[in-house]
């Protein structure tokens, strides 16, 4: 053991020896003498003479990461090898275990040994599960699907009387449970908040934490045991149960506020030192548990003054109480600090929290300091005047070394922000911006700094500039809505006509100037608000010839970084502009380029291009540039395509789906050949785009006829594609962008700059620091900017909320006959592209199916406890209706004694042994007879009427056939099916023909499936009316199992292949093996091809695959193999519950053998 | 850029917690959020990378991504937790205080070389004092009579082997 020590490789000989948690601040190079490593104490606990400690000093002696590569590989192989050998006992497989999971910690996959950990989970003794569940816990996230072979070693170790085990599956389960299994636990667990001991009640709350998170519904009912919790003796129990708390209570306060009063309590007793010693930590009582009520305090007594009221007292005296002497007193402080600004306010509390944020600011201590700008940060909107007692401090913030605290500052004082100090402040966000290296501060500054631009900026040309900065600086990275909302600034207008106007200028002749200089350094969002610019406005600057921006775009379009989305923008610029003999020739020089794009959206715009260059007449037209044009009407239900619309459907065009319908439709029949689909959904999204560039909505929010245009035209062919027809009416929706601005020019602007802001930016301006040599009077300077306008006369009030200072570019509003279309269509420039479209879809998909999800889930679960009970329950009676379906596809109708198949909802008279009416059978329409049927049961008699029904196997359908005898004269008999499960629909003749009196009449239905269950049902009622008029009715049920609609489906091992990997349900069992004589996995499938109707694709070695489907055209396939004694079946179908419903047949089968 | 957006809405729980060693080496990843294998890593390289590059005297938090990282080094190793940008992260400098001494109480002056080779323990104490991200057992007695208990049963149940081994040994 010593040599191993010794051997030990530089990269341990700086460690010393002493206490770690002492040598914090200890120089190590310092202790050379503690580098003798055989005195250390833990050497004793070494294990370095295993197999893992093999490992580790053989890695440590590898000079290179390939060497180290080829021994690890070499050491899985191994693993890999005994952890499969039958002959390895559990004792090894734990000391494997723990190798596998030192590889995987070094980075290297040990994917095989996943099983091995459950199987050690699950077999070993208590201290080799220990380790088991520990590499599950390490291995395992809590989305994989090997984790519900882990549930039932849970349960079992739930139930154990080893106290060890319990704790370990406690522990397990609240790291990762897999959400469908709750309920399988949950009252396990539950039962453990009453246990004696109280670390497994700790440990129960924990876990029941766990699954409030993953699945807040399953743990709704046990909210009372909650409380119970709160006020366990033991002190942890309590704590653990305010996680819980801290949660419900953050998203509902107002179901919690009884609690204020004992949390409060709690809080005292704790801060009194009440608990016991142990749970000090550095001589303070319980600081997590402190930290934790005060967070529930803040949320108790936010916005209220009664709630407040209540922990006034103690709040005062955690701040007093806790001196300035150790981190966790500050952890506590800040803590502290923040609950006092979150409530309803008490002038000497904040008084007192405001000395401890300065305390904190002031701090030497960095990290002191950090927490203190942070709770500055959090408190300055109510507070500004604490910023500017800390003025000097926040400067030096400003040019700290560490990044952290620069950025902190930057978030302080964005927070302060207003119409005076905008300029400065900005300038040193777009400082920070500069120097910081990571995307998600780029992002969320560039954010912050557009939105502080927008609603302070003091004149058109700063606006412009820093919106400059902030479109090269961010990039491609910024969120898309900051160039969207400058350009609807842009174009929407904001100060009257003439200020509108000056700022679109100074727009052009920035961008014109930029443009000349190096646009290749320009991201790709940027250039694209240019050319938009450009297009629009470039004419409003006189003395610029369009054929002059014309060149500078076509430089954007031979570039080679421009990306394609930009040129589509570069083109739709030059559209607008060609006008004039030069500007013409470029623009067809240009379109001739991009009109064999490949890119169909380039080629549309590059057509546009070609035909409105030549056409200047259209063109005016299309795109008028006077912005006095009245508002344009949109017909945007489309209804001039209704002619259209009806002359295609009475051709024999489907009828138009939305797609979401269609999304819906190709996720259930995806056994289809879907290749048409794949190809003609982008074309349909692109010619939308392509027609009106805007936000998708536009598609939903468009009629369904309309819808059914765009969409026929389509469908049509490719002709029909070309937009002919859509683009007279289109034409300007094409640019609808500006057709809605123009909505907002024409009205009247109103002044939206009080007189006193005006000043106010004035005096900004002349505040602005010039660089001075003297860098104290420099800070100074800085801060008199920075600072300015925080004073007493500022419009925020001391505790109030600041008044919302009104947006510099405030947003006209609409007038309100036009706003409906308008903001339903306003566009958003940036976001229209197919992709987006795309997104939005499968957002919407997304959105739509998770609130069901859930409930589905749940219901499968349910659903299965309770056909296991009715399994037990009814056996015999299941196992009958099975032997009956088998015989119904022999063709060999039997007659049975029992009436097994059918639950015959009331049926008075009936008897389950008494034969049924042989006669019956003969009214059995010809065409049915070939096929067998099963047996006859009857449904529901009286006096008059006696019903009866069988189900008939055809082929490609199922037929339902209801015999009515009736026996008397009644009349207007009329029957009606429904079923939650089943589709059904009429074959024979109308249900509304009379049954003539003392005759047997037979109506068919077909049946299909519309949700598989284990067995499905159909519900009738017969309504009939009695001699003398009196109407009455009767209501029967007919139960069928979903074998019946189950046929074998014919796919080649290829097709098979493809479709396995299409879908996303599946379900997978171990069930047992049928061996009479035969070879155990053909004897088996042949049971399940012959009772079940699988169609047997392969079968190789010990594996098969078998596919059917559920009528109609609903496929389930299965693959199988023999692993253990057991067949190991797993299936996979694209209907949900399908393969579980199958799977429980496969396994009646079986077992019914 | 949204992978956490994809996490249980849970109130300040921790995400991660790495310890590494000054070479860069993992010693210990405990994740209290799903992520991928890869995103692991990749959350790993790079903040190991960065926390490396980072002088003594600096802070011990960095922003990164949306969240905030609380390190602190300890002798030749370092201990890195992830939390909410909202949660206090003096406070999670002490968690990671509190399990040193849970580390050094239970090994007995514990050095990195108990972790590189215990790691299971290691895992185990941090199990009981962290549970899914949240402090489970604050009260560093329970945190070890936990694991003791734990452990007793092993020994007892290895007893006879080390016996044994000790007399081939010798």
């Amino acid at each position: 053991m010593a040599d191993s020590r010794r051997s030990a490789p530089l990269s341990w000989t700086n460690k010393p020896a002493a206490k770690m948690s002492d040598v914090v601040e200890k120089t190590l190079t310092a202790l050379p003498s503690l580098l003798s490593l055989d005195s250390q104490p833990g050497s004793a606990k070494l294990s370095s003479s295993s197999k893992l400690g093999n490992l580790i000093r053989g890695i440590t002696e590898l000079t290179s990461k390939h060497e180290e590569e080829k021994l690890i590989q070499r050491e899985l192989v191994s693993i890999k090898e005994q952890v499969s050998s039958p002959n390895t006992t559990m004792r090894q497989m734990k000391e494997l275990m723990v190798r596998a999971i030192y590889c995987e910690s070094l980075g290297y996959e040990a994917s095989f040994s996943y099983i091995h950990a459950i199987k050690l989970a699950q077999q070993g003794t208590a201290l080799e599960k220990r380790v088991g569940y520990l590499a599950v816990s390490l291995f395992l996230n809590e989305n994989h699907e090997l984790l519900l072979l882990l549930v039932n070693t849970v349960l079992k170790d739930l139930q154990s009387t080893n106290l060890i085990e319990v704790c370990m599956a406690l522990t397990v389960v609240s790291q990762m449970f897999p959400k469908d299994m709750i309920p399988a636990i949950l009252p396990l667990v539950e039962e453990k908040l009453n246990h004696p001991k109280e670390i497994i009640r700790r440990k129960a709350v924990l876990a029941l934490y766990k699954f409030y998170l993953i699945a807040p519904n399953q743990v709704q009912h046990i909210h009372n045991k909650f409380r119970k919790a709160l006020c366990d003796k033991d002190p942890g129990v309590m704590t653990a149960s305010l996680h819980i708390y801290l949660q419900l209570i953050q998203e509902n306060p107002d179901g919690y506020k009884d609690l204020t009063a004992s949390f409060v309590t709690i809080l005292k007793q704790v801060v009194g030192g009440k608990l016991p010693i142990d749970f000090n930590y550095h001589s303070v009582p319980a600081p997590w548990l402190q930290i934790q009520l005060l967070r529930i305090l803040s949320l108790l007594g936010k916005n209220d003054q009664n709630a407040s009221e209540i922990m006034y007292e103690i709040l005062d005296e955690s701040l007093q109480r806790a001196e300035m002497n150790h981190n966790i007193t500050y952890a506590i402080l800040y803590e502290c600090v923040k609950c006092v600004y979150t409530i309803h306010p008490k002038s000497d509390l904040l008084e007192k929290a405001a000395k401890c944020i300065g305390n904190f600011v002031l701090s030497q201590k960095i990290n002191l300091k950090y927490l203190g700008l942070k709770a500055l940060t959090y408190v300055v909107q109510q507070d500004p005047k604490l910023a500017l007692q800390h003025q000097m401090t926040i400067i030096e913030c400003l040019d700290h070394s560490d990044l952290i605290i620069k950025r902190e500052t930057v978030e302080l004082l964005f927070r302060i922000t207003n119409a005076q100090n905008v300029m400065v402040i900005v300038d040193k966000m777009l400082e920070f911006l500069r120097v910081s290296p990571d995307d998600y501060t780029t992002i969320d500054l560039t954010g912050k700094v557009a939105e502080l631009a927008e609603k302070y900026a003091p004149d058109n040309e700063w606006f412009i500039e820093t919106m400059n900065t902030v479109f090269s600086v961010g990039g491609d990275m910024m969120q898309p809505d900051i160039p969207n909302s400058f350009l609807k600034l842009l174009s929407e207008g904001f100060d009257g006509v003439e200020e509108d106007r000056k700022l679109r200028l100074f727009a052009v002749d920035s961008y014109v100037s930029l443009l000349r200089g190096e646009p290749g350094k320009l991201p790709q969002r940027f250039l694209q608000v240019i050319s938009w610019v450009l297009g629009e406005y470039s004419h409003l600057m006189e003395e610029l010839e369009p054929a002059t921006v014309l060149r500078l775009l076509e430089r954007l379009l031979d570039m080679k970084q421009t990306s394609s989305e930009t040129k589509s923008w570069v083109l739709m610029a030059m559209t607008k502009l060609c006008e004039g003999g030069a500007s013409v020739a470029v623009a067809q020089q240009v379109s001739e380029t991009y009109i064999s794009s490949m890119d169909t959206v380039l080629r549309q715009r590059a057509q546009e291009l070609q035909h409105l260059s030549q056409d200047s007449e259209l063109r005016a037209r299309v795109l008028p540039r006077d912005a006095d044009l009245e508002p344009q009407e949109v017909d945007s239900s489309l209804s001039f395509l209704d002619g259209f619309v009806s002359e295609a459907l009475a051709a024999g065009a489907a009828p138009y789906k939305p797609p979401h319908q269609r999304q819906e439709e190709l996720a259930q029949a995806k056994a289809l050949s879907l290749e048409p689909y794949g190809l003609s959904l982008p074309i349909s999204m692109a010619s939308c785009s392509i027609a009106d560039r805007q936000s998708p909505t536009l598609l939903s929010i468009s009629s369904g006829l309309s819808g059914d245009s765009t969409e026929l035209s389509h469908k049509g062919g490719p002709t029909t594609l070309k937009l002919d027809g859509v683009k007279r009416v289109w034409g300007r929706e094409g640019y609808l962008r500006e057709s809605v601005e123009e909505v907002a020019q024409v009205e009247v602007p109103s002044p939206l700059r009080s007189p006193s802001q005006q000043a106010g930016a004035d005096s900004s301006h002349s505040q602005t620091p010039t660089p001075t040599p003297d860098p104290e009077q420099d800070k100074q300077q800085l801060a008199s900017s920075l600072f300015f306008g925080l004073s007493s006369q500022s419009p925020m009030c001391l505790m109030g909320k600041p008044e919302p200072t009104p947006n510099r570019f405030r947003r006209k509003t609409k007038g309100q006959g036009s706003s409906s279309s308008a903001t339903g269509q306003t566009p958003s420039p940036l976001s229209s592209s197919p992709s987006t479209v795309d997104d939005l879809l499968g957002d919407d998909l997304l959105d739509s199916s998770i609130p069901s999800e859930p409930s589905v889930s749940s219901s499968t679960i349910t659903l299965e406890l309770s056909q296991g009970f009715t399994a037990t329950a009814h056996g015999p009676c299941d196992v009958e209706a099975e032997l009956a379906d088998s015989d119904v596809k022999e063709s060999n109708p039997s007659p049975s004694e029992d009436d097994g198949l059918v639950a015959a909802d009331p049926a008075p008279h009936e008897d389950p042994d008494r034969p049924e009416d042989p006669c019956l059978s003969s009214h059995l329409p010809a065409e049915l007879c070939e096929h067998g049927h099963s047996e006859i049961t009857p449904l529901c008699t009286n006096q008059s009427l006696e019903l009866s029904a069988c189900h008939v196997q055809k082929e490609d359908s199922l037929v339902f056939v209801i015999f009515i005898c009736n026996s008397s004269a009644i009349q207007q008999i009329q029957l009606e099916l429904h079923s939650e499960h089943l589709e059904v629909s009429c074959v024979s003749d109308s249900p509304e023909v009379d049954v003539s009196s003392h005759s047997v009449t037979v109506y068919q239905y077909s049946l299909t499936v519309k949700r598989p269950s284990v067995h499905v049902e159909v519900a009738g009622m017969v309504s009939y009316q009695l001699c003398d008029g009196t109407p009455q009715n009767l209501q029967f049920s007919y139960k069928l199992p979903l074998t019946s609609f189950i046929r074998p489906l014919t796919v080649s091992t290829e097709e098979y292949g493809t479709m396995w990997l299409d879908f996303c349900h599946d379900t997978k069992q171990n069930l047992t093996l049928i061996s009479d004589g035969e070879e155990p996995l053909t004897a088996t499938l042949n049971v399940l091809k012959r009772k079940l109707q699988l169609g047997v694709v392969e079968v190789i070695g010990m594996e098969g695959i078998l596919a059917c489907q559920l009528l109609k055209d609903q496929p389930c396939l299965m693959h199988c193999r023999v692993h253990a004694g057991l067949l190991a079946v797993w299936l996979r179908s694209p209907v949900p519950d399908l393969p579980d419903c199958l799977i429980y047949h496969c396994q009646r089968a079986l077992q019914g053998d | 850029m949204s992978w956490t957006s994809s996490l249980p809405p849970s109130f300040l729980q921790m995400q991660f917690m790495l310890l590494f060693s000054r070479q860069g080496k993992l010693r210990l990843q405990k994740w209290y959020v799903p992520l991928s294998d890869k995103e692991r890593k990749k959350i790993s390289r790079d903040l190991v990378q960065t926390i490396l590059a980072r002088k003594p005297k600096m802070c011990s938090f960095l922003e990164w991504r949306d969240l905030k990282i609380v390190y602190k080094r300890y002798a030749s190793l370092y201990f890195c937790c992830a939390v909410e940008d909202q949660d206090n992260e003096l406070i999670t400098l002490e968690i990671i205080h509190r399990y040193v001494e849970l580390l050094d109480k239970y090994f007995g002056s514990v050095c990195e070389l108990d972790i590189i080779f215990n790691f299971e323990k290691a895992y185990f104490i941090l199990d009981e004092f962290l549970l899914g991200g949240e402090a489970q057992e604050t009260s560093k007695k329970n945190v070890l009579k936990a694991i003791e208990q734990a452990d007793l049963l092993q020994e007892e149940a290895e007893a006879p082997r080390s016996v044994l081994e000790e007399i081939g040994l010798t």
